[in-house]
């Protein structure tokens, strides 16, 4: 695909990682012009600047709002609007919702040059998000064992116990109470810090 | 019903009688399992309630009425059975357009036709220096904010379109935008105009019941393919909200829906600020002048829950007004039909007292009426509208 064939491609996105997930994936299908916008500041007069083909927006994004104001005032813009791909398309439509994308799609682009583009920024999206709650689960595992650490401490130092029987002890509380042994830690760390 | 329903919405006050009704618990006394979901733009509210994301949603009485008419978007029935509020919002401006308007006013400064006057006269000002032209905010382009703006300062003349800018902004930008004056003003809806002026950086310059006594603002949308689905969920729905903006509107539990209200998952601001609202008494000025009005926000009074298809019409009159729809018999059935009073009567099992007002009570123009709205809309100067 040559340059000239390539659609111009906006992400507007404050995720600057997610954007360059997207922005790579793009590439890698061939198309070669695609700019992110990440500052909402001025975001119009910078589209406009640009004047893109296809506009993806993260749906979180307040400035969606502000996007579809400008699809409405085609006296602003060089070239009437229309946003996703047609009324027909509603599977797209649910699949770009529910990943958390919304593309706006200029009037002209044919369709079948939308499709491939539309599913890449789903299948990315969709890859960000697993990408995403991995990282909150690491966190929320390091977060944990830090909590653990320090109420094995407590009970080693109160109870007199060493370090595997106070773990053996926090664990069998959690199972008692069919609670996470984090929760167990976290609520003898508060207890301690009350008794203090 | 499988699993709980998804109902979403936007952090504004008029979301009150929805909030309420899952917190409180009106909602699971009706045999509902809600979860709310908090929403950033009114474009994700109706595309999740469009695709069946979402089974209801708070929503702009414009929005819905598009998404019926396919204006601007896909095309998906929508049916309102329960009005949220009507009026509620604000115009706030900055310092100096205050003072520049209290310089030109004539009459009044809580008269609309004064003050759009005197803003015709600064607008012509700015025009002869050379300046810029003044740059007003609203929340959406189909939205009662855009609306009523409009309405009134073309009634002094001020072409909306030509003689200033109106622009998008969401609504938690607003204050900031104002504050570092990328706009001069805005129509706006609680509680971002109290912000704006405990912050210091604007005056709230007229409540939108000063412009229009009686307006639908916001709806409970649903999809109407779901509602004809589900009308047992619809019906408790409805009694559900009613039921909330009853507890809303007793001046006795207005602290605890203040609470109730300003939780970090809910409206997330001060509770204080949300009763500012609820009980229609707001700083006006950064100075500590308070306006007292009992027509700010209704949430269940003078049978607001009831929604009117004349507002619907109405607001279907403004979107061809302003260039947005064409004017067709068809248009203004589907526009009325997304009000649905039968709804909300049978859901109330009688058809409850209503003591409303004539609707709208609009400052300017002549009486509106749903079966000649072309007639109606050549009463006015400034528009876009082309018979």
């Amino acid at each position: 695909m040559s340059a000239e064939q390539s659609p111009k491609i906006v992400i507007v996105d404050e995720s600057p990682i997610r954007a360059a997930i997207l922005e790579e994936g793009l590439r890698e299908a061939g198309f070669t012009q695609v700019v992110h916008i990440r500052e909402m500041q001025s975001l119009l007069a910078r589209i406009y600047a640009v004047d893109p083909d296809i506009i993806l927006i993260d749906l979180e994004n307040p400035s969606r709002d502000v996007l579809e104001a400008m699809f409405q005032v085609s006296r602003a813009v060089k070239r009437p609007i229309a946003m996703f791909v047609d009324q027909s398309d509603s599977a797209s439509i649910q699949a770009s919702v529910e990943a958390g994308v919304s593309a706006y799609i200029v009037d002209g682009l044919k369709k079948e040059r939308i499709k491939p583009i539309l599913d890449l920024c789903v299948s990315r999206f969709n890859a960000f998000a697993k990408l995403q709650e991995e990282l909150e689960r690491t966190k929320s595992q390091l977060e944990d064992r830090k909590i653990i650490e320090k109420a094995k401490g407590i009970l080693m130092r109160v109870k007199g116990l060493n370090e595997d029987e106070a773990y053996v002890l926090l664990r069998s509380t959690a199972m008692r109470e069919k609670k996470k042994i984090g929760e167990i830690a976290q609520s003898i760390i508060t207890a301690s810090e009350m008794l203090k | 019903m499988s699993g709980p329903l998804r109902i979403g919405f936007i952090p504004l006050v008029d979301a009150a009688a929805l909030i309420v009704a899952v917190d409180k618990g009106f909602a699971a006394a009706e045999g509902l399992e809600v979860e709310l979901v908090r929403e950033v733009s009114w474009s994700n509210v109706r595309d999740k309630l469009n695709i069946g994301l979402f089974d209801a949603a708070h929503l702009l009485a414009p929005v819905a009425i598009a998404s019926s008419l396919g204006l601007g978007h896909v095309k998906v029935p929508i049916v309102a059975p329960f009005n949220l509020g009507i009026n509620g919002n604000a115009i706030t401006v900055s310092p100096a357009l205050l003072s520049a308007l209290m310089e030109e006013i004539d009459g009044d400064r809580f008269d609309p036709m004064a003050t759009a006057k005197a803003l015709a006269r600064v607008v012509a000002k700015r025009r002869k220096a050379g300046a810029e032209p003044l740059t007003f905010g609203m929340t959406f382009p189909f939205s009662t904010h855009n609306y009523q703006l409009r309405f009134w300062m073309a009634a002094a003349g001020v072409d909306p379109d030509e003689d200033v800018r109106l622009v998008v902004l969401p609504p938690p930008f607003m204050v900031d935008s104002l504050k570092s004056g990328h706009v001069d003003a805005f129509c706006v809806g609680a509680p971002w105009n109290s912000i704006a002026v405990d912050l210091g950086v604007g005056h709230i310059l007229h409540f939108v019941s000063d412009i229009l006594v009686h307006a639908a603002e916001k709806v409970l949308a649903i999809r109407q393919s779901w509602a004809d689905k589900n009308p047992d969920v619809v019906a408790a729905l409805v009694r559900a909200a009613e039921k909330a903006a009853d507890f809303i509107e007793h001046p006795e539990n207005r602290t605890e829906a203040a609470r109730i209200l300003a939780q970090p998952e809910r409206i997330g601001v001060d509770a204080e600020v949300i009763q500012r609202t609820l009980d229609g008494r707001l700083k006006i000025s950064p100075d500590g002048t308070f306006r007292e009005s009992d027509r700010y926000l209704l949430v269940g009074r003078e049978g607001a829950g009831r929604p009117d298809p004349v507002q619907a019409a109405w607001l279907y009159a403004q979107m061809v007004r302003w260039g947005q729809a064409p004017l067709t018999p068809d248009g203004v059935k589907t526009a009325m039909a997304v009000f649905r009073p039968d709804l909300y009567e049978a859901a109330l099992g009688h058809r409850r007292p209503v003591e409303a007002p004539a609707p709208f009570g609009a400052f300017a123009g002549p009486a509106f009426d749903p079966t000649d709205i072309s007639g109606h809309l050549e009463a006015f100067e400034v528009g876009r509208w082309k018979a």
